[in-house]
This record gives structure tokens, sequence and C-alpha cells, in this order.
């Protein structure tokens, strides 16, 4: 239970990061360490180089327009957790970051952190699809942008090249008349999600739903977004059937079975967390005309 | 290339106000560098990979796991391990910070070996909240959830939780007094 010798830099800016990234072999990035400690405790993974973040000035600020919420790469959880302005442009981002872990690990662990190590069973990765979010990514080359959709490959695994480092996450605000929610499943409290599901409900101006959206935690290899409004389109917001909308997800979704739970138990699990939080949702979106 | 990129280094750090410095490979866990390069060890070892809590310690006065934080990346932090949570109280004496007295008037602990990672976890929890505030048990849940403890079941510690808040508040001056722990034992008709 103790990490396979490494080598160990802290540069004290993104381009020294990226001369170390291209200098060591199998070298890789290091930011709150919260997912990639426990693998290298573990012998999960052996770098020959770790490329410590923590001492690059200015990877630490939470942006917030109208437009959206860029969050820089040693952003803690905790910290989004609490940035109330965050919270009221992007909801999803305090909801579900009050799902990742406990606060102890939440006090270190960072957002963009959690998203480039693309695990499936992480929540940030699944609301960045659900907001249709993309990454700043630094290559020797210069700065640009990846969309979700391009970033995740596979469990633990991005498109992203070796030499790259990931600067920064960007959160597209609720579009209006929308209401979200997140919610999970999980063992214990702060354990990994069994399931978990984050949803959002549009309405037009006559509060019909318009779109409903629904993104998954531990479901799928990938994160995903399902399209729900199908279900309940064009349905007074008071009197859609958001049960329909929970059925119509278990025939979405491809969950797989695992130690924790069969795929059949994550699927019932996808339709009750998506009924439930789509209530929720929705009545947040219909409390914004009043 | 101007960044040094080393198998070891040097690391100085406050722990519990004094200043400490070791030489440490780079691969040496917080946790292990408080233990065997420091011989602070109070911090306990549990799961070393993040799930159990028993190594808590208050970096720069937040609570991390220190065994999933490299010693190297504490260089220049301020860390607080159980050890200093106890404060002087002269003549060579020391008084207990608040969470351990209530731990020990609550038997809040059996074998004690998950005790320091809940001790320091509820400890910066209680002095991040408004005293004047009573605690819910929804704080409660949150502030222990992070911690595993195979013996006590919990309901002890949850109580010493209760109990070192409202101390907490009495010194803050916002209070009473805490509740006697046989009087809120029998008040509910159990011990919680």
């Amino acid at each position: 239970m103790k990490p396979a010798p490494f080598r160990y830099a802290d540069p004290r800016s993104v381009p020294e990061a990226l001369e170390v990234l291209a200098a060591e072999e199998g070298a890789k990035v290091l930011a709150g360490g919260q997912s990639l400690l426990p693998l290298l405790s573990m012998r999960l993974a052996a770098p020959a180089t770790l490329v410590d973040l923590n001492r690059v000035p200015g990877l630490d600020a939470v942006e917030v327009t109208a437009d959206g919420v860029r969050v820089g790469a040693l952003v803690r959880h905790a910290g989004l957790l609490a940035h109330d302005g965050a919270a009221r442009v992007q909801p999803l981002l305090a909801r579900a970051t009050a799902n990742v872990a406990h606060p102890a690990i939440r006090n270190r662990g960072t957002t963009v952190g959690s998203i480039a190590h693309a695990d499936p069973s992480g929540e940030m990765t699944s609301v960045l699809a659900l907001t249709g979010g993309s990454v700043s990514v630094a290559e020797p080359s210069g700065e640009r942008a990846v969309g979700w959709q391009d970033l995740f490959v596979g469990p633990l695994e991005t498109s992203l090249p070796s030499v790259a480092v990931v600067t920064s996450a960007y959160f597209p605000a609720l579009p209006p008349r929308s209401g979200t929610a997140f919610a999970e499943v999980a063992r214990r409290r702060g354990d990994y999600a069994v399931c978990g599901a984050g949803v959002v409900v549009t309405l037009d101006e006559d509060r019909r739903v318009a779109a409903v959206r629904a993104s998954y935690v531990s479901v799928g290899l990938t994160p995903e977004v399902h399209d729900l409004t199908d279900a309940v389109a064009g349905a007074p917001v008071e009197k859609a059937d958001w049960a329909a909308a929970g059925a119509l997800a278990r025939t979405l979704v491809d969950p797989d079975g695992d130690l924790h739970a069969s795929a059949d138990y994550r699927r019932l699990l996808v339709g009750v967390l998506t009924e439930r939080t789509l209530i929720e949702a929705a009545a947040e979106a219909a409390g914004g005309f009043q | 290339m101007t960044v040094s990129i080393d198998t070891e280094r040097t690391v100085r750090l406050t722990v519990n106000g004094v200043p400490r410095e070791a030489t440490v490979p780079v691969r040496r866990l917080l946790s292990d560098a408080l233990r065997h390069d420091l011989g602070l060890t109070g911090t306990h070892v549990g799961c070393e990979h993040g799930v159990c809590g028993a190594c808590t310690v208050l970096v720069d006065g937040t609570p991390v796991r220190s065994c999933l934080v490299l010693a190297v990346q504490a260089d220049g932090a301020e860390v607080t391990t159980v050890e200093g949570l106890a404060r002087d109280g002269g003549r060579g004496g020391q008084v207990l910070h608040p969470v351990q007295e209530a731990f020990r008037e609550c038997h809040a602990l059996q074998c004690g070996f998950c005790t320091p990672g809940f001790l320091v976890t509820i400890a910066a929890g209680l002095e991040a909240r408004d005293a004047a505030e009573e605690i819910t048990e929804e704080e409660v849940d949150d502030l222990v959830g992070g911690n595993l403890c195979r013996c006590t079941g919990y309901a002890n510690i949850k109580k010493a939780v209760r109990h070192a808040a409202a101390a907490m508040a009495v010194s803050a001056g916002t209070a009473a007094g805490p509740p006697a722990i046989s009087a809120e034992t029998a008040a509910d008709g159990a011990v919680r």
C-alpha cells in the first residue's frame, strides 16, 4: 500500500509543466490527488514521473459570467460547493459537488482533476456532459477547448495526448425557465454512488415541458446525456408523467453489474432516481414563473 | 530545463506549531512522514487509500487525508495532528480540546485506532461552525460520515459531537451549559 517509486516535479507555470511532461516518458499530472494517489498506493498505476500542478499560480479561480462558470484546475470541490455565484448561474455545480465523497476529500480533490480522471462513477464528468460543457487544454502548440463529447473515451481514459494539461472546465449557464436536481444512491453517505442522476427540465413560455435531459453516475463506461423529452413533451408542468420519463430512461441506459450492484438493479435505480429528480427539477422550473 | 525533477527532497513544515524538517523520498506519503520521519505516531494509518479517515490531519487548517497527500506537497504548510489538539495548560500540564474531553466523557472510543482521525475532523468541523447555532443531526452525520469506526457503532461518537458542540457554545459565551450526559440519556430513554 505504498506508491511505487517515481520522480517528482512541481513546476511554477503551465509551460514548465508541459516542458516536464514532454521530457519525461510516462509522466502524469497530479492535482488534488484524491483519485490518483489511491491508484498509486494500490499499485494500479505506476507513472514514472508526477507533475504536480499545486504550485502553479492562477489555476485556482472560479470565474462566473451570465453565460457560464469557468472552474480552474486547482479549484477544490469544497471551493466550488461554497461558491454562491457559481451555484446561481449553474445550480448543478453545487448540487453535484455536495455528493462528491466526504468533506476531507472535497477539501483536497479538484473538480477539474476529477473530470480529467474520467471515472464514470465521478459526479463532475456527468455534470460536464449534462450542461454541455468543455475543458480548456494547454498543449505545447497552444490552448484549445475540447467539448465533453470529444473528451471521454472510456473508463479512466480521455482523448487528450500525454503532453497536455487541463487548465479549466467550462460549465454553460442553466437556460431560462429551467430547473435541475441531482441525487444518488450509495452504500454509505459519501461513498461512490451505486447510481446517481442529474437532470435538467426546461419549460416553454406556457409552462409546458419543452425539454428533459438526464445524465447518470456509475452507469455506462463514459458519461452520456439522455433526452427524455419524448415521454413528457408538451405536458403542462403540473401534469407531466415523470414516471413515464423514468421508464423511458430505463430503456436508454446500459449499466454494468459489479460487486456492489447488478445491472438490473442499476437500471431500476435509473428509473427511480430519474422520476424523483425530475419532480424536484420541474417544481424548481415552475417556481421560476412565480 | 529549469524545473527540478527529484527522487528525494527535503521538506520543511510546521507541525503543531513546531518547525520540522525531513529528507524523504518523493513517494513518501504525508501520513508516513509524520509517523516515520517525525515520530508523531498519533496519526493512525488504516486503509491507506482514503476510505477510513483515521489519518486525517489539518493542512493549513483544513482537514485532509494525510495518506492522500505526498509529504513533498506539504512543504511549507502548517500541519496539525491529533498531538496538537490539546493546549498547554501551564506547569507542564495540558488542557484537552473540548472534543477530546467529550470523547472521554461520552465513552466515544473503544480500541482507539480510529480516534485520532475522528478527533481532528470533528475539532476542525466544530471550530469552523457558528457555536451559537445548535448542531443538527444532519450536521453531526456529515461531520463523522467520512470516518470509519469498527467498535462503537458511532452512537457515542455522535453523542460526543453534540456534547462538544454544546461545550464550545458555552466557552463562546452563547449557551448556559452542556447537557449533563445522564440527563441527556434519560430524556429519551436511550443512550444515543
